[in-house]
């Protein structure tokens, strides 16, 4: 199948499914009057009689959620891409391998130290400093991994899943030991977004989370020739004139840009990043110059879909996304597991 | 044109690369023999610009190598390593179009690709152009990875191809077939250096052999200056006997079997 067909597709069903999505609720809105209010606010096509009540339940309520479902799931599809590229390992992925618990706990370090050391800080800046603190928490956590799960220059996979599972512990714990610590109204904030939920969507989330998703998102494909070269191994990208330390350290910490402050203001959200570059290289083919803005998109369309089933399999009352992530993941990354087993084996 | 002068290297306190000049002349195959630990790899990584001599100079076609961008080397200069895994299953064409990423920013030329398929004709793996890497036979895997490697230097007169342990592995037509490619390339004007195991294999294709023990260059000549009874002792600790292919008359090498005393078992202790 021709690469822009497949782009086109994608593009149009997050479209199509961001409005359905925009349109869902307690009050129901139907998909062409979506459309036509968004066309009405951008100032496209005037429409005479604007259901204010509708207007103000999409664009206030519902659009920041859809725009940070989207967000999400852009940076956990393509920081997910990466990650296994640069780790030159299908099964790395920033939920497994402890990187998001980084994020989290330093997320969470810093809710517990807010009202103590930085009172002052506006909201606006606290969001900033939230996705700032997951950002080095996760990059942090990456390169501890990376050092870690190689032997002779060699990526090790069992060492890598067993380190995966030590970082995991160990964030945990000490998110254990702040919460502790905590006061009341901080336990509230922290347990709140450890559930992974979408469910804290503001523009404020949105206008801080962009940033941080978007130069991501357009930097990293431009890695992706060498992101092929590494599938090769280190010291062969080398021999073909690659930097390959610099590749390394760019991919890890625009992955980790990403995934760190999505972390921040949704919890950790896992398998995403395991089950939409799986998906994607069925459809697309391997080579990560197309994986990756696709595994965005991708994971874009996932998280949306996932926020509509969320909401609706219950209704209403409203299933924590992380749930419905994986309770689809878990069973792709055993069956990964039982196909790739010879492979695999310590 | 490729020259070594008086080039050490060592890691900690081991020396693992001592004291070794040769040169070699486009056109020329050179076969480095030696015994594990001999430092053979050592010295393909030193040739690479991997690893950086302790002491001595390598000169590369006029220049230092120390001198040359990574990405300059690549176009010049292809290495084969002993095992190739690949971390997704990439087709044979893209791991071949692979050895042309020096040589494209985004998208590859048409050149490119006429290059990859001249390089699989010649390699033989055009009918596997279409295959996933992860399913060929071993002996596929690595004419694909020679592939790319001569794809990365093809058009480059004066270009270095080095190879450790190409054919290990490998069954013998493979074993043949990659050496006959090998020897083909060296009219190319390509310079090809290649660490092997098979002293019959390096007596059959190389212009030249360079042996080493202990980290020193021992032996460097033809195969009938260097390969005999004593030489190959020398090197790798076993009696041989060596002789003259009457229709070739290339060096043949027989190693002599090695018997233990039956009251001395050598496996117990």
């Amino acid at each position: 199948m021709p690469k822009g067909i497949i782009y086109a597709v994608l593009v149009i069903a997050l479209i199509l499914a961001g409005a359905f999505s925009v349109g869902l609720g307690a009050v129901s809105i139907p998909v062409p009057e979506v459309f036509a209010l968004l066309l009405h606010k951008a100032g496209i096509r005037n429409i005479a009689n604007v259901n204010e009540q509708h207007q103000v339940i999409i664009f206030i309520v519902r659009m920041p959620r859809l725009l940070l479902a989207i967000l999400v799931g852009a940076a956990l599809g393509i920081s997910g891409a990466s990650i296994q590229g640069i780790f030159r390992n299908p099964l790395a992925e920033p939920g497994l391998v402890g990187i998001s618990a980084g994020a989290s706990l330093m997320a969470v370090a810093v809710i517990g130290l807010e009202t103590t050391f930085l009172a002052g800080l506006s909201n606006v800046l606290g969001y900033y400093l939230l996705a700032f603190a997951a950002f080095a928490g996760a990059g942090i956590t990456a390169f501890i991994i990376y050092q870690l799960s190689r032997h002779d220059g060699k990526p090790n996979v069992a060492t890598m899943l067993l380190a995966g599972i030590a970082i995991n512990a160990l964030a945990g714990a000490l998110t254990g030991l702040i919460t502790y610590l905590s006061s009341e109204q901080q336990l509230r904030n922290i347990t709140f977004w450890m559930l992974g939920s979408l469910g804290g969507a503001t523009w404020q989330t949105v206008t801080t989370l962009t940033p941080f998703v978007m130069i991501p998102v357009l930097l990293l494909p431009r890695s992706g020739k060498a992101l092929n070269a590494f599938s090769l191994g280190e010291i062969q990208a080398d021999y073909l004139g690659l930097n390959v330390n610099r590749i390394k350290r760019n991919v890890i910490l625009l992955s980790t840009m990403a995934i760190g402050s999505a972390v921040s203001l949704t919890g950790i959200i896992n398998f995403v990043g395991l089950l939409v570059p799986h998906i994607v290289r069925m459809v697309i083919g391997v080579d990560n110059k197309h994986v990756l803005p696709a595994s965005a998109l991708t994971g874009a369309l996932m998280m949306v879909v996932a926020d509509i089933i969320s909401r609706t399999i219950i209704a209403p009352i409203e299933l924590p996304i992380g749930v419905i992530t994986a309770l689809i993941g878990a069973p792709v990354f055993l069956y990964i597991l039982v196909r790739d087993k010879r492979k695999l084996s310590i | 044109m490729l020259t070594v002068k008086n080039i050490s290297y060592q890691i900690g306190p081991h020396k693992l690369v001592k004291d070794i000049s040769f040169s070699i002349k486009p056109g020329e195959l050179i076969a480095i023999l030696g015994s594990n630990g001999a430092g053979k790899s050592s010295l393909l990584k030193l040739l690479a610009g991997t690893y950086k001599p302790n002491e001595g100079t390598i000169h590369f076609n006029g220049q230092p190598l120390s001198k040359y961008s990574a990405l300059e080397l690549a176009k010049m200069r292809a290495v084969l390593s002993q095992q190739n895994v690949v971390s997704l299953p990439f087709n044979v064409q893209e791991i071949v179009m692979m050895g042309r990423y020096p040589h494209f920013n985004n998208h590859p030329s048409a050149h490119d690709h006429s290059i990859v398929n001249t390089v699989m004709e010649a390699t033989g793996v055009l009918s596997l152009a279409g295959r996933s890497y992860l399913t060929l036979s071993g002996g596929e895997q690595q004419r694909a990875q020679l592939s790319r490697a001569l794809a990365q230097i093809w058009e480059n007169e004066h270009a270095l191809l080095l190879m450790d342990e190409p054919v290990s592995g490998m069954d013998i037509l493979y074993q043949q077939q990659t050496l006959a490619i090998l020897k083909a390339m060296t009219q190319k004007k390509f310079m090809v250096i290649s660490v092997l195991h098979d002293m019959n294999l390096a007596s059959q294709y190389a212009d030249r052999i360079i042996m080493l023990k202990n980290g020193r260059k021992w032996y460097d000549g033809t195969a009938a200056e260097v390969l005999n009874p004593k030489s190959v002792y020398e090197i790798f600790e076993i009696e041989s006997d060596t002789f003259t292919n009457p229709t070739t008359l290339k060096q043949i090498i027989m190693p002599r079997e090695i018997i233990y005393d039956n009251n001395k078992p050598p496996l117990s202790t």
